[in-house]
């Protein structure tokens, strides 16, 4: 007979309004055991880890932790049963030291300075005993995301946490990054910690996890063992159909160059370098990635070519026109208008106004154009017709431009961005994080339309933090690290070379580059 | 000259008091993430409630506890408006402002009937200065003497009470738990949810801590100050207060900093009044009393350091729904 199960829910239901978020859950999860929990986004999985962390309270169903029933109202329970959560979003706080981190809200008693001192030892302990090495005095807003984590860790396991929840650990880590954090969850299993890995990515289910279940649409729709099942297997329970994994393309036939960047330097708010003397080429019809770890420069490059920021030095020749991007006072619309559509990283901050209807949105930044004014009116007819048109293209669903974008889901948003970009028929088309936050389904979809604009002859600058879809799309991949581009790499581009190429190791040169390796 | 020096400053102490008190108050609400525009209400609630209270029982104590009372009755409706149903916390702020004008003076002249005063406190009704042992006998003494005599002695027990509360404030927010949780709260209040710990308990007790801390500031204005109340007595003192933490960065220390020197600017202004200074002439006293608020805005346009407020400051919190 097998052992208890570390947790156990039964037949959990929740409701936000008319949006039934978890629908009859049951899940078994053994101990000492790492179980992935799989699901596009809105899926519910996020729900039902924050139903057993008692963020949220289930409408109904049981949950069992070691056998008992159990009643978790409130996370200070779950926290007492021994179960703790890594948020995807930091829960810490950025001004205070680890230390204090640590120690919010397990303070021992009213006056600060014994619980410092324990958790100070404790951490210690937990330091030599899981290899969690963090300075406990530095500030959290000083560490980068991957220490960041590694405190969140430290903080469930200073509240003796048997569970471990981790919500989308590796969105914000290098490849290196994750490797290690799974090295960690496995040695925490090796010590008989029980660990629940919620995430969307195929990859790190497989190399990761004993056990996997599948949410689809607020449901449980499978449970398998990892070792015997396959990636295929598991894209086709979380969407429902079978889906292309692998991006479907022809090897590109580049033409003449659209897109001249020379020695581009871009200044930040702050008076850093973002982006350092920067050149490369785009050419008609071929897609070029732009790898690299978040923030290193990429999203900077970006906005300076959509015409948002200002360039410190460099030029820009674009349709056999040169720019000199220093002196010049070209902006967002001055851009557009040289025949640039740009999809931006955040369609939340600026790729879409939600409080808009979906027709107003398909225009933004075209609103000017002739063809959808009558004198100073806007012709709504037209931009409706058009809107109308652009919907059943690109499948957007609901079918209704009169909704607000913020009714949409992430994946729909996003293809309302694209639609109105890729149908102005732009020479040049720039692209950041086009998958962000969308389902395996609609990635399907725009990683396919991106090609097709690319064999229509258009070039395309792709800039990923998935590395997966850099490699899937991009006909030539460009690195970055530190604001410069440290390697190029061709459509073949191996994983484990680009991975040190984005950690700053220029493996050309045998030696690291300039900014060093942690 | 020297003579000159102590007398400014010891009426520099005396008007940063009611400014230091309500400074710490909004120091405990806002490091809690709950911006306060209305110190200035509750200080001018205590002002009439202990006024009024003292007037009738005679009794400074009674008066203090009535002022207390009463901010803390007002910290509480504007902790229900922005804590419980998570309301605009500037709009509620100026409400309570608006609300404690429109009462002291109504309650003022239907109890009272002298214009919206409150009639001259008796014997035991009003706070008197503790005279310092052997005040007397060393004020000959030159330097020391008035430095003791003046300046340390002589004042009333809420002064002191005041400046006390300074390294209070600087212990309970840096060495107590409460104080740990309070500056987490008010950085990032789901940090402190997910660690067990309930948001709105935590950021009420800030604003009862804010509301004593401004009531004792009122009490001091009508019944240690003077000896009594009367309409508006507040006069801005409440968004002074706001400006001067604001220009201490919701430091404790920088705090009493900031109010000395308010309060010095104060004193100066009325020693200056009517008097021309040679070569510049009468400096008319509204320029020292805009001057906080040019500093305050001075610093906030980045010319003195940065002034940082809590992160989660003014923003209600709601649990998002994933």
């Amino acid at each position: 007979m097998s052992e208890t199960p570390a947790i156990e829910l039964r037949k959990i239901n929740k409701s936000f309004g008319p949006v039934h978020a978890n629908k009859d859950i049951d899940l078994v999860v053994k101990k000492g055991s790492i179980h992935g929990i799989i699901g596009e986004n809105g899926a519910g999985k996020s729900t039902l880890m924050s139903i057993l962390y008692g963020f949220y309270n289930a409408d109904d169903g049981d949950i069992l932790v070691d056998g008992r029933t159990v009643t978790i109202s409130d996370s200070k329970h779950a926290i007492a049963l021994g179960i703790g959560m890594v948020h995807q979003h930091f829960m810490l706080v950025d001004n205070f030291s680890v230390l204090e981190n640590v120690v919010l809200g397990a303070e021992d008693s009213g006056l600060l300075a014994g619980g410092l001192a324990r958790a100070k030892r404790e951490l210690k302990r937990l330091e030599e005993e899981y290899e969690l090495r963090v300075d406990p005095e530095a500030l959290i807003q000083d560490l980068p995301v991957g220490l960041q984590q590694r405190v969140e860790i430290l903080k469930a396991l200073y509240r003796s946490a048997e569970v471990l929840i981790l919500d989308e650990p590796t969105g914000v880590l290098t490849p290196a990054e994750a490797d290690h954090l799974f090295k960690i969850l496995n040695v925490l299993k090796d010590e008989g910690k029980t660990i629940l890995l919620i995430t969307h990515k195929l990859r790190e289910i497989m190399a990761v996890t004993d056990t996997v279940s599948v949410m689809r649409r607020g449901e449980m729709v499978a449970t398998r063992e990892t070792a015997g099942t396959t990636m295929e297997e598991l894209a086709e329970l979380m969407v429902g159909r079978s889906v292309l994994l692998r991006v479907d393309k022809k090897p590109a036939e580049p033409g003449a160059p659209v897109l001249e960047v020379e020695n581009l330097t871009v200044t930040d708010k702050r008076g850093v370098q973002a982006v350092k003397d920067v050149s490369f080429t785009v050419r008609a019809g071929e897609i070029v990635g732009i790898a690299g770890v978040s923030g290193n420069g990429q999203s900077e490059l970006l906005e300076t070519l959509a015409g948002i920021r200002k360039a410190t030095s460099g030029k820009l020749k674009i349709n056999g026109e040169t720019i000199d991007l220093g002196a010049s006072t070209l902006d967002a619309a001055d851009m557009r208008d040289k025949n640039m559509g740009h999809v931006p990283e955040d369609r939340h901050r600026m790729g879409l106004i939600n409080s808009f209807a979906e027709y107003e949105n398909s225009i933004l930044g075209y609103h000017r154009d002739p063809a959808y004014s009558k004198g100073l009116l806007m012709d709504l007819a037209v931009i409706r017709k058009n809107a109308v048109a652009e919907i059943e293209k690109y499948d957007i669903r609901p079918p209704n431009p009169m909704l607000k974008t913020a009714s949409f889901s992430g994946g729909n948003q996003q293809k309302i961005v694209l639609a109105r970009e890729i149908e102005r028929d732009p020479q040049v088309l720039l692209v950041g994080q086009p998958t962000r936050g969308v389902d395996i389904g609609a990635i399907e979809f725009i990683h396919r339309r991106l090609v097709e604009l690319r064999d229509a002859g258009k070039g395309i600058l792709l800039v990923s933090v998935e590395l997966d879809e850099i490699r899937g799309l991009s006909d030539r991949v460009l690195v970055m690290f530190d604001g410069r581009i440290v390697g190029e790499r061709g459509a073949d581009a191996d994983e484990g070379d680009l991975g040190l190429l984005m950690a700053g190791v220029d493996d050309t040169h045998s030696a690291p580059a300039e900014g060093g390796v942690q | 000259m020297f003579e000159t020096l102590i007398l400014i400053l010891d009426s520099t102490v005396r008007l940063s008091t009611p400014l230091l008190l309500a400074c710490l108050a909004g120091l405990y609400s806002e490091r809690s993430g709950i911006v306060d525009i209305g110190l200035e209400g509750k200080m001018l609630g205590a002002a009439f409630a202990a006024g009024a209270v003292a007037y009738i029982t005679a009794n400074a104590w009674i008066g203090l506890l009535a002022g207390i009372a009463v901010s803390v009755g007002l910290g509480l409706l504007h902790g229900f408006a922005s804590i419980t149903n998570r309301g605009n916390q500037i709009v509620s702020g100026v409400a309570i402002n608006f609300l404690a004008a429109g009462l002291t003076a109504l309650l003022g002249q239907t109890w009272f009937r002298q214009g919206g005063r409150t009639p001259p406190l008796p014997e035991g009704g009003r706070f008197r200065e503790i005279v310092w042992p052997f005040a007397e006998e060393i004020r000959e003494v030159p330097v020391i003497g008035p430095i003791y005599s003046e300046l340390l002695s002589a004042h009333n027990i809420l002064v002191y009470i005041a400046f006390l509360a300074v390294p209070i404030t600087w212990w309970v927010l840096f060495r107590t738990r409460f104080g740990l949780r309070l500056r987490a709260v008010g950085e990032n209040p789901a940090a402190v949810d997910t660690a067990g710990i309930s948001v709105t308990w935590l950021r009420y007790r800030a604003v009862i801590a804010c509301g004593i801390l401004c009531g004792v500031a009122g009490s001091y204005l009508s019944i240690a100050q003077s000896s009594g109340f009367i309409r508006e007595m507040t006069a801005g003192k409440g968004f002074i207060a706001l400006a001067a933490l604001i220009f201490a960065k919701w430091k404790p220390a920088n705090a009493m900093f900031a109010c000395l020197l308010f309060g010095f600017l104060d004193a100066t202004a009325i020693r200056l009044q009517g008097q021309a200074i040679p070569g510049i002439g009468e400096i008319p006293v509204q320029f020292f009393q805009a001057l906080p608020y040019i500093l305050t805005v001075i610093l906030l346009a980045g010319f003195i350091g940065k002034a940082i407020p809590p992160k989660a400051a003014g923003v209600p919190y709601l649990k998002e729904r994933s």
